[in-house]
């Protein structure tokens, strides 16, 4: 029903970004998705981050490959430019783009299906370029379009709404972003949307690959108690280690953290995400300490949730190849092509 | 140095041809390189053709220099003379030599008299011998055997020493004492044949000027020099041969010429996928924001990028996809050379899709061609493939040198700017208002308005999400205008009408060089034929006239199933009674001799 267009009318007085924009703005067509479904949940935290980060629309490059999930670029910011590629290629798609253009926001929208099976080899090989976008995978467990199949997240044990209890080891999206080398590594609840909103910022401010697990419950066919990915279930087992503050560059930090407990981390446009550690143990910025912190509460069922890995001074890809500051699309042919008296030289060297 | 035979072939100047068989990783590129630059330098046209296998080091490994004072383009499959540097493949070699000609060999250890043949003239030098006195080390050794087999040539055919001493300083440049064991190599050849050959080939070569103006490049080298000149920004491959070296080339290219002005940094930006689904995928995400981006490739890359080929087409973006073809199916022999994805690339993916092709000839169109196929692609918004094949995109050819117009623009077709988005009313990505099915862009970025969803999926022409059938099927017959507008702007064929009408001949690609030859060879065996070059598809009118006036077309092609025959009965629905195949496919580049032996069989000429 994406067709039908929501009344462009907001209340009067709503409030107004920095440039001006209110968070009506920033909303897309009408989801066709189920009435309940996670993924609204992180679509509304997804619109809430980029109005409260005052980003231009048209400056957002939204990219998704294929299923429920990545159906919702359609939801959020009507006015910036989407890309609904093919399954489990968006990765690639997200590579080119900031190849051409470095300069634009990007935030793929991805699924547990659409990263973990048929998208594996790009979604490992988009991290290990450390490529600076946001990479939200929406896990809820199930293939929804395709209507329940059980995806590769599910754990053993889990059952879904019809058939036998899931038999194979899950894949885990956020410790597997750790292990690749993922520079931002966070995990979130679509039904905890103050966790979210900061979650989301400070991937799109960090320069980098910030990779955001949401566990997002497929309420027609995954949200029955027997399931791990329910509401339910996440909600009992949901671990907080780390709370995460997002401060935008102007602002200060105020002294709403007892001092010991908050840890400010500097981003490359001088936002700071404030750790507000919730386990005294966890160190954020160690990625051995990450790792096995994640691989202790699994063995405990606990779902971790928060900014749980941050390395903010690795070089991205367009620092890795040496690419120019300036986009590649923007440059004039006059500067690209060598012209005729280099040609008659290039000859030269091939008689 | 003894001779069996007398019966030789008769004299000949700057005529011949010369294989050499090798073991590959053993430094016999470098002395095969050597060699056609030294001929080249003399002034005579020259055609190199490498044989290699899908190994790096061990295996047989050919290479072929046709000396042709007429120049002409292709392999010949008429071999004079045969340096036997590799015991392998000693029997297989002895057989490819033509009746009359010479085998020359390494003489150091003793030769099978089974292995004789008395038809030919055997040659045996001792380079192996020559080498181990003269030089140490095992590789070093190994590597001056093949360098000294160049100098054996050279008193053979009296190649120009001193052309050779130029071109070794030249290599060498930097590195001194390598000119100068190679050139001791070279002598120790060269000495030895002047002073055992007792009686001298009647094939030599001689200083001419037939090669002014001319280069010796191979088509990958070309093709990646084109991306650099039209204007690209991103490079997007997986490594497949034999496209690689296409990459290697704009790689090279791009760091002599692409240096930021203002930061000093890199003005493109290449990148090694994970694979080939991946690489086109990069592709599109790169001209979706407006630049100029493309992806080598060969069959195989061509299977696994369909998908996303599929949705470019659909979602109108564009894309410069080189196939250089290789033997299929499957892996196919990844050395060996074929026209074989004509079918597949016509139509790849699924539903109903269509992409042009270009098909150049040879490295200078590889270069203007590879221009021309960014500009397609801009203006069509499509993707866009040019199809080389390892015989064009690997082999050394003699080229004129290519020429360039400052006057160049990139033709960036449709593209609104900020300016023209803020004056429209609204923007809608897929409504035709021009009539020639091509509709407008926007980039991302550049204005509020110019914003809307790119989409694999059902879309009508606003750009909106679509499952209504009507709107559909006017987006998807939309696309078929836009196929009509791209038959018109692809390059026209090269048609040759003569007085006699009855024959004609159509060829394209890596087949125009025999062909050409062909022509000429059966112009004097009294069989005259007209010839039609296909340079693009979707195909010009002009071909199907060009058929319509013909009683018998003989379509010749390297592929098993005569594809581009099928591809002219679908696109232009000509008769296919007409239509006749001479076909070529086991691997090898193919050759005049086989298109005149055909020809002459179906039309019983004698």
């Amino acid at each position: 029903m994406s067709y039908i267009s929501k009344p462009k009318v907001s209340h009067p007085k709503s409030k107004k970004n920095n440039i001006g924009l209110k968070r009506r703005d920033y909303e897309g067509v009408v989801s066709t998705l189920c009435a309940g479904c996670g993924h609204d949940s992180i679509t509304a935290a997804l619109i809430q981050a980029v109005y409260e980060l005052a980003i231009e629309p048209h400056r957002l490059a939204k990219v998704s490959g294929i299923g429920c999930s990545s159906k919702t670029p359609a939801y959020f910011v009507s006015q910036s430019h989407g890309f609904n590629s093919v399954h489990g290629r968006m990765p690639s798609v997200a590579t080119g783009a900031n190849a051409a253009n470095r300069d634009l926001t990007y935030i793929g929208i991805s699924g547990d299906g659409d990263s973990l099976s048929i998208g594996m080899g790009q979604f490992a090989h988009v991290i290990r370029r450390n490529l600076d976008m946001t990479y939200i995978i929406e896990n809820n467990g199930v293939y929804g379009l395709t209507k329940g199949q059980y995806s590769a997240s599910a754990d053993i044990g889990s059952k879904k709404k019809k058939g036998p209890a899931n038999q194979q080891k899950p894949i885990d999206p956020v410790s597997m972003g750790i292990a690749l080398g993922s520079t931002y590594v966070a995990r979130g609840f679509s039904g905890d949307k103050e966790q979210l909103v900061p979650l989301i910022k400070g991937a799109i401010s960090h320069k980098g690959f910030g990779l955001l697990d949401i566990i997002s419950p497929c309420v027609t066919f995954n949200d029955n108690p027997e399931s791990t990915k329910s509401y339910s279930h996440v909600r009992k087992s949901q671990n907080e280690v780390v709370d995460a503050d997002f401060v935008p560059p102007a602002e200060e930090i105020l002294t709403k953290y007892k001092e010991g407990e908050a840890m400010p981390v500097s981003l490359h446009d001088g936002s700071k995400i404030v750790f507000r550690k919730v386990d005294k143990n966890y160190d954020p910025t160690s990625r051995a300490g990450a790792y096995s912190f994640l691989r202790e509460s699994q063995a405990k069922q606990e779902i971790i949730t928060g900014l749980l890995y941050i390395d903010k001074e690795a070089d991205d890809m367009h620092e890795s190849s040496g690419s120019s500051s300036i986009p590649l699309s923007e440059i004039s042919y006059e500067e690209l092509g060598p012209g005729k008296k280099e040609l008659a030289n290039i000859m030269n060297r091939f008689r | 140095m003894k001779t069996q035979n007398n019966k030789n072939l008769p004299p000949r100047v700057n005529d011949c041809v010369i294989k050499i068989a090798t073991v590959n990783g053993t430094g016999s590129a470098s002395a095969n390189g050597l060699l056609l630059k030294a001929l080249f330098r003399m002034g005579i046209p020259v055609v190199g053709k490498n044989y290699f296998p899908s190994n790096i080091q061990g295996l047989p490994t050919w290479y072929e220099v046709r000396v042709t004072k007429d120049g002409y383009h292709s392999a010949s499959n008429d071999i004079d003379i045969v340096i036997a540097m590799n015991v392998q493949t000693y029997e297989k070699d002895l057989a490819s030599v033509q009746s009359g000609g010479w085998l020359v060999y390494d003489s150091t250890w003793p030769r099978s008299k089974l292995l004789d043949r008395n038809d030919i003239s055997v040659i045996g030098i001792p380079f192996s011998k020559l080498c181990i006195e003269n030089f140490e080390g095992i590789r070093s050794r190994i590597l001056m055997k093949n360098i000294a087999y160049v100098g054996a040539l050279a008193a053979l055919l009296k190649i120009d020493l001193d052309i050779i001493k130029t071109l070794l300083n030249e290599t060498f440049a930097k590195k001194k004492h390598l000119a100068k064991s190679n050139l001791e190599a070279i002598m120790l050849g060269y000495n030895y044949v002047i002073k055992n050959l007792t009686n001298p080939l009647p094939i030599t070569v001689k200083k001419i000027n037939k090669t002014k103006d001319h280069i010796i490049i191979d088509g990958n080298t070309a093709a990646g020099l084109g991306c650099v000149y039209a204007g690209a920004t991103v490079g997007a491959w997986y490594p497949l041969t034999p496209s690689t070296s296409l990459m290697d080339a704009y790689e090279t290219f791009c760091s002599q010429f692409r240096k930021n002005k203002k930061d000093d940094k890199n003005n493109y930006c290449i990148i090694q996928a994970e694979d080939e689904l991946a690489a086109i995928g990069m592709v599109l995400g790169a001209t979706w924001n407006g630049a100029r981006a493309f992806t080598p490739t060969s069959g195989p890359g061509i299977s696994l990028m369909s998908e996303f080929i599929g949705f470019a087409y659909y979602s109108e973006l564009p894309a410069v996809i080189f196939n250089i073809q290789r033997t299929g199916p499957s892996t196919g022999m990844p050395t060996r050379t074929q026209q074989c994805d004509l079918l597949t690339c016509a139509y790849a993916s699924h539903g109903d899709t269509r992409h042009p092709m270009l098909f150049p000839a040879n490295p200078e169109e590889c270069f203007h061609m590879t221009v021309n196929a960014f500009d397609l692609g801009d203006e069509l918004q499509t993707p866009i493939f040019v199809m080389s094949d390892l015989d064009i995109g690997m082999n050394d050819w003699m080229s004129s040198d290519f020429e360039w117009d400052n006057k160049y623009e990139p033709k960036k077709g449709k593209v609104l700017s900020a300016e023209q988005l803020e004056k429209l009313e609204n923007f809608y990505r897929y409504f035709d208002s021009d009539g020639d099915g091509i509709p407008y862009r926007s980039l991302p970025g550049v204005h509020p308005k110019g914003s809307f969803f790119t989409r694999g999926s059902g879309h009508n022409k606003y750009g909106g999400y679509t499952e209504e059938g009507h709107e559909y099927q006017e987006v998807v017959d939309r696309l078929k205008v836009k196929w009509n507008t791209a038959r018109k702007m692809v390059p026209k064929p090269d048609i040759k009408y003569s007085k006699t009408n009855k024959i004609g001949v159509i060829a394209f690609g890596s087949s125009d060089g025999a062909t050409n030859e062909a022509i000429i060879k059966l112009r004097k065996s009294g069989l005259k034929v007209n010839y039609c070059r296909i340079k693009s598809f979707p195909f010009n009118e002009s071909i199907k006239k060009f058929i319509n006036k013909h009683e018998k077309i003989y379509v010749i092609e390297q592929n098993r199933d005569a594809q581009m025959r099928s591809l002219l009965i679908l696109d232009l629905e000509v008769n296919p009674s007409k239509l006749f195949s001479i076909l070529h496919y086991d691997g090898n580049p193919i050759y005049a001799n086989l298109i005149v032996r055909e020809l002459l069989d179906n039309e019983s000429i004698a």
